[in-house]
């Protein structure tokens, strides 16, 4: 995978998929360039104005509490979001983020030592993030490499059209 | 080495010999969508080529959490999910029905003993019928839709022991409340919680499925008791072929056991904005409230309505107060209006609304204004989830909510009764 590079926007713990999308919004259409003019809005009522693609979301703990909707981490690659950084996830959204093709890592120390616009370069491949405003360097755990590879390829879907299969296929 | 519910299921379905923290593939026995999930399922199997299902009848889609549709935007997404049922053949689309976790269960899609997947979080609540339930999202359902299978990583399970005899006026709302309050809303992520001790043996079916319906909001996979007689009783007449009532072994590694003693439990409250953000109801009492909701996939089924219903009769709710019904399914409205219960909250000035989410999630009948509180029976008080981002949720039990109801501000129902 190609290095993320982009700067922080940060965010406490227990972010819900509520507070990502409201069910205000997301009941009505699948228009993602529609639904991403709320993202975040709860939190910052100007955040899809302010993201340039590959920026990353950090966050405490618990990112993505709450609903099944894919419609959270949908809109959030709509606004180019490169990644998300929390202490840990919720399940659903973890598993939906990689899915949607948005590079999800858990980590105990970034969260706390980031500040809202650093900027960040992450290379998944080699399991680094270099905070390029402070000048420290962080090891993160591997994904799985079934999962890396869903991310390699863009997605679940682009995945299937690409292999004409699922992994758990195999 | 004994095994846990959880690795005991995934073990089977996968056919395999799986502990907690494996890797496997297991087989799914049914799978569901709802109307808020589903329309993105669909897209995403039109953008993997569009292929045959893999079984249209272990496939079920409800429209549930917008139904009648509020939008012409809603209507369409609904009328996508009727188009896709047509062209595979789908026999299982619910419209009006009632909440999806109530249909799944009423209507005999939820086997004990296999996996459920739901495209909606509280899957979860099918651990109260001994059945692996777990939430999963729209593409992943795309991937069950066309394969009949999925990945997962199996739980470590987190055991609740539950020991006393719950008081008057306490229900297993109340017992739910508190242990998420306890472990947090993360204190179970990636874990399987179960619930077990004298308390939970006497609870009906429907009191199970509160408790294993708030185990997400402990970030749980799922929410389990261990099935006995009464599953197979409630099964009767519902699901037809034979099902096997997976139990733990006696020498299964649980990764926590918790002890808590019901002798003591209170009415509790779910303060804003976190369900884990949970008091005694006496740290709330006095609040005022300007809505009143009934229902849910947590507390909308006959026994929520009939305990409510005991309180209100022959009462008024408060005038200041709008009061919300949403039967969780037909099932329940029509038993509900047998035992004169619809009748008991219409008379006492409820508005009773069609089976279906109603205004939980926000999209419509009973969306709040700005500065409104609302007392609710849902599992969920995030920050706007009902409506505006400056209007407050609690969470309480359906008794507590008929008391206030009728205060028109949050009472202790211990008082009243």
């Amino acid at each position: 995978m190609e290095n993320i590079e982009g700067n922080v926007w940060k965010f406490g713990d227990d972010v819900s998929t509520d507070l990502i999308i409201s069910g205000k919004y997301k009941f009505k259409t699948l228009d993602m360039g529609e639904l991403s003019k709320h993202a975040m809005e709860g939190a910052d009522p100007e955040f899809s104005g302010k993201v340039d693609e590959g920026d990353v979301m950090v966050a405490g703990e618990n990112f993505g509490c709450g609903s099944s909707r894919e419609q959270a981490p949908l809109v959030l690659k709509e606004l180019g979001i490169g990644a998300i950084i929390s202490k840990f996830f919720a399940r659903i959204f973890f598993r939906n983020a990689i899915n949607v093709g948005i590079p999800v890592i858990e980590h105990e120390k970034i969260p706390d030592e980031t500040s809202e616009g650093d900027k960040l370069k992450i290379d998944l491949n080699n399991g680094k993030v270099e905070n390029l405003s402070t000048g420290k360097v962080y090891d993160v755990d591997p994904l799985p490499d079934f999962l890396l590879q869903i991310l390699e390829d863009g997605g679940l879907v682009e995945q299937y059209r690409k292999k004409g299969k699922f992994q758990w296929e195999d | 080495m004994g095994r846990t519910i959880s690795e005991k299921i995934l073990s089977k379905e996968s056919s395999s010999e799986a502990y907690a923290g494996d890797f496997v593939t297991a087989r799914i026995e049914s799978a569901m969508a709802q109307d808020g999930t589903a329309p993105l399922t669909i897209k995403a199997i039109e953008e993997m080529g569009g292929g045959e299902v893999w079984d249209p009848e272990r496939i079920i889609l409800v429209m549930d959490h917008t139904v009648p549709s509020a939008s012409v935007g809603t209507s369409s997404l609904h009328k996508s999910m009727r188009e896709f049922a047509e062209e595979k053949n789908i026999e299982n689309l619910y419209y009006g029905e009632g909440i999806c976790h109530q249909i799944m269960v009423e209507k005999g899609h939820v086997k004990p003993g296999t996996v459920t997947v739901g495209a909606d979080s509280h899957t979860c609540t099918y651990g109260a019928l001994g059945a692996f339930g777990t939430g999963i999202g729209s593409t992943e359902m795309a991937g069950v839709f066309l394969s009949g299978k999925l990945w997962f990583k199996v739980p470590e399970t987190m055991k609740f022991e539950v020991t006393g005899v719950m008081s008057d006026m306490v229900m297993a709302k109340d017992l739910a409340l508190k242990i998420a309050g306890e472990i947090g809303s993360d204190g179970a992520t990636y874990k399987a919680v179960e619930y077990s001790g004298e308390p939970i043996e006497e609870m009906s079916i429907g009191e199970r499925m509160t408790l294993s319906n708030l185990a997400v909001e402990m970030g749980a996979k799922t929410g389990l008791v261990e099935p006995d007689e009464k599953v197979e009783r409630f099964l009767e007449g519902r699901v037809d072929e034979e099902f096997e009532l997976v139990k733990n072994d006696e020498d299964a590694d649980f990764e926590e056991t918790i002890e808590f003693d019901a002798d003591d439990l209170v009415p509790q409250l779910a303060f804003p904005h976190l369900t884990d953000n949970v008091k005694p109801i006496s740290a709330g009492e006095g609040i005022e409230l300007d809505q009143v909701f009934l229902g849910t996939c947590t507390n909308g089924r006959l026994s929520d309505l009939r305990a409510a219903a005991e309180i209100l009769k022959g009462k008024k709710v408060h005038p200041n107060v709008r009061v919300l019904v949403n039967p969780a399914s037909k099932e329940t409205y029509l038993n509900a209006l047998g035992e004169g219960i619809i009748e008991t909250f219409l008379e006492a000035g409820c508005v009773v609304n069609n089976p279906g989410c109603g205004p939980c999630a926000g999209s419509h009948q009973g969306i709040l204004a700005s500065e409104e509180t609302c007392l609710s029976t849902a599992n969920r008080n995030f920050k706007g989830r009902m409506g505006s981002e400056q209007s407050e949720i609690y969470l309480c039990s359906p008794v507590t909510a008929a008391v206030s109801a009728i205060e028109g501000r949050i009472t202790d129902p211990r008082e009243v009764s």
